[in-house]
């Protein structure tokens, strides 16, 4: 046995994460990203087709329609929900605001995200549907 | 002794921006465009309509600072998926490549897309 051996790190598995439920919350958070950049990409498409002409944005509408993609869509929703979740929740932690020196309560923060979420959504339903 | 400049701050900043623009605008325009829109919840908008949307500069900048800011929100939030997740410490230099190279050439893609319709 040489000297040179390092202190003892436990084996830590593969699949670590499935060890607990806390541990499972953290990596669906984390895979959320994953979700965030496919968005991006149909995001893109979206606009692409549209810039194509009215016959590429119905080809779009019509590959949008199909199983695969909605699963794929709905699943990813799912994601961004947890990501939303778990960001605004977050953010009182991350973000001390003051005013007239007093501490502004965590919850405040929070419910301005949401607060500020809904306004945004329904610009975008707005703007999108009108 | 010099002072050795980390660009981790800054790809934190990039990161927790996107976090912050993504909580805020994909739940909706995800809702729209791949769940009700495609259920037939809600009647598709016609083609001139979203055409003149896209082409207003708002709607531009809105889209292409969305997807920059997600794109390396994924990039660094994936890098640290695939070190704890996947214990993959080991491949730091090609991840690091992988995520905020994939994530800067998609800013491009995005930047052509957007900036030419």
């Amino acid at each position: 046995m040489s000297s040179t051996a390092g202190p003892y790190r436990r084996p830590v598995s593969l699949f670590w994460w499935l060890e607990r439920r806390s541990y499972l919350v953290f990596v669906l958070r984390e895979l959320s990203s994953v979700f965030v950049a496919w968005f991006v990409v149909y995001l893109l498409m979206l606009v692409s087709a549209i810039g194509g002409g009215s016959d590429s944005y119905q080809r779009f509408l019509d590959r949008s329609d199909q199983a695969w993609m909605l699963v794929l869509n709905i699943v990813s929703f799912l994601f961004v929900l947890l990501h939303m979740v778990t960001w605004f929740g977050l953010a009182p932690k991350a973000m001390v605001v003051r005013l007239r020196g007093r501490r502004v309560p965590s919850r405040a923060i929070l419910a301005g995200h949401y607060a500020l979420c809904a306004l945004l959504s329904a610009v975008v339903a707005w703007v999108v549907l009108r | 002794m010099t002072r050795r400049q980390s660009p981790e701050p800054f790809a934190w900043l990039l990161f927790s921006a996107g976090g912050t623009v993504t909580a805020l605008m994909f739940p909706v325009l995800l809702f729209l465009f791949g769940v009700a829109i495609p259920l037939g919840w809600l009647s598709a908008p016609d083609h001139a309509h979203l055409l003149a949307v896209v082409r207003n500069p708002i709607t531009k900048l809105v889209l292409l600072g969305l997807c920059v800011l997600a794109l390396f929100h994924w990039a660094h939030r994936f890098r640290y998926t695939l070190y704890d997740g996947l214990r993959l410490k080991r491949l730091s230099t090609v991840i690091i490549v992988g995520c905020y190279g994939g994530a800067a050439l998609g800013s491009l893609l995005a930047g052509y897309i957007v900036l030419r319709t």
